[in-house]
């Protein structure tokens, strides 16, 4: 498959060299099969053994090792601990997989995983990810530009916002069976957020399948916002014209809002969000400053000029 | 015997820092320390405070002797806790700690009870019991406080799932009512 590299990505953001090779040594260190998203050509005569760049003060992104991604996880489908999400995920079947578009938009209808993804060219992007409990990784996505994707359904004048819902599966989400969550878990941007150049529909992870644990076969990636707005294994997609709800900010109203930029100066009411813990960096780390939108204030800032950011937190 | 066994969490976790053999921490070593530190601190002021009710159940009073043990080990594990906060987590910045410990409601709680525990801990010799006469029991009388201190703490900071929390206070609740009951039944004592 043909990689685009997608222009308004700053280059400090795409892999550097070392670590793009280094990643098979990690796949293959994770004895994972590779897939038909295996990225192809470009670096077949290279240096597997390139040393992963060291972390450098101008911006160069290292993304974490696949085992953290796929160890570390927030998926209360599967359980609440962090390890859970790998532990009992075994079971789940990502394929055969159908996604419902509905709303206001012209293309509706049920579209398996194929329709989906099939007419797009998957690209690798390598994101900041934030939680909102002040932890953070670098993880290189791969997947479609939901823009490109979005367009597809023409949505109509009246779509104001789209709306994402996850699967309901108890049978195969043993954390479904407790709703310490409300299920099915909602979540929703404005078109513009859904529009943005940096907004993925993601569909694998270090050239693989998207792991169970990380929201297999689609889920979202708004690498600007914490990542409970970047909702997993998604199979419904709704054009709508009010804001939809979302999950965590009707677990938690005075918590979670429903824009959740990723902001230094605006705390949650029980922890700082001026700093955060980057998972992989060992025990004797430094917290690392967190940054304005998580880093890409340049691509999104101007989706909020004029918006108080305190109150619509 | 039980000293070694109340240092075991401890020995454990020290294996996990260390990678001895399989034994690892997680991705967050830092929040895997915090946690454990801190549950333990929990435990072992249940433990601490359920030896007078397990000796009255029982109706035999070798428990006791193992009463403060337990304690210094609860103040062990919860200055540990605390010391890891300090010195992993926010790598002695004062200034963000001084303002977690006044702006975060549940790190004033945590901080209050673990300053509570220091006159306990030092207070905890034969020395200083024969020395404060039934002032000692009075003050050592703090530790229920702490105890709903710390669970109050846990409860705090929990993102969504209470039933850890719950459990603990559950477990408290029984211990303060099992107290009542046995402080009631008893005749009034001259001073020890």
């Amino acid at each position: 498959m043909l990689i685009k590299r997608p222009s308004d990505i700053k280059p400090s953001e795409i892999t550097p060299e070392a670590n793009f090779l280094n990643r098979r040594g990690f796949i293959r260190a994770a004895s994972l099969a590779g897939s038909g998203l295996m990225l192809g050509t470009a670096c077949s005569d290279a240096d597997d053994n390139a040393p992963a760049a060291a972390l450098t003060g101008d911006d160069e992104l290292v993304p974490n090792s696949l085992d953290d991604i796929i160890s570390y996880n927030n998926f209360y489908e599967f359980g609440l601990d962090k390890s859970d999400p790998a532990r009992y995920s075994k079971d789940f079947k990502p394929k055969p997989w159908s996604v419902t578009v509905d709303g206001e938009a012209e293309v509706t209808g049920a579209f398996d995983y194929d329709d989906i993804v099939g007419p797009h060219t998957i690209e690798e992007r390598i994101y900041r990810f934030r939680c909102v409990e002040a932890w953070s990784m670098v993880v290189p996505w791969n997947g479609i530009p939901m823009a490109d994707l979005l367009k597809r359904f023409k949505p109509t004048s009246k779509a104001k916002y789209v709306a994402f819902e996850t699967v309901v599966r108890p049978s195969e989400m043993p954390g479904q069976r407790r709703g310490v969550l409300d299920f099915p878990y909602v979540e929703g941007l404005t078109i513009a957020e859904a529009m943005n150049p940096l907004t993925l529909m993601v569909t694998g992870v270090y050239g693989i399948d998207l792991p169970n644990q990380n929201g297999a076969p689609l889920r979202l990636m708004v690498p600007w916002k914490y990542g409970f707005k970047s909702i997993k294994s998604i199979v419904r997609i709704s054009f709508t014209e009010d804001e939809p709800p979302t999950t965590w900010s009707l677990a938690a109203p005075a918590e979670y809002g429903f824009y959740a930029n990723v902001n230094p100066e605006v705390d949650h009411p029980r922890w700082t969000q001026a700093s955060e813990r980057v998972i992989g960096s060992g025990l004797f780390a430094k917290r690392q400053p967190t940054l304005m939108f998580n880093g890409y204030a340049d691509q999104v800032a101007d989706l909020y000029t004029g918006l108080d950011l305190r109150r619509n937190f | 015997m039980v000293f070694a066994l109340c240092l075991a969490p401890l020995a454990i976790l020290m294996l996990r820092a260390f990678m001895v053999g399989e034994l690892r921490l997680g991705p967050n070593p830092v929040e895997d320390i915090q946690d454990e530190l801190g549950i333990w601190g929990i435990r072992f002021l249940m433990l601490t405070l359920a030896v007078t009710p397990f000796r009255h159940l029982i109706g035999q009073a070798w428990p006791v002797q193992f009463r403060r043990m337990l304690g210094l080990f609860a103040f062990a594990y919860v200055s540990l806790h605390f010391l890891n906060y300090l010195v992993l987590d926010k790598q002695f910045d004062v200034g963000v700690i001084l303002e977690d410990v006044t702006e975060r409601q549940f790190i004033t709680i945590g901080f209050v009870a673990l300053l509570a525990m220091i006159p306990l801990a030092i207070t905890s010799t034969n020395g200083w019991r024969r020395r404060l006469r039934h002032n000692w029991v009075t003050l050592h009388k703090l530790v229920y406080g702490i105890a709903a201190a710390g669970c109050w703490h846990f409860f705090s900071q929990v993102k969504k799932d209470l039933t850890e929390p719950l459990i603990y206070i559950a477990i408290l609740t029984v211990l303060l009512v099992a107290r009542v009951i046995i402080d009631g039944s008893r005749t009034p004592k001259r001073a020890a």
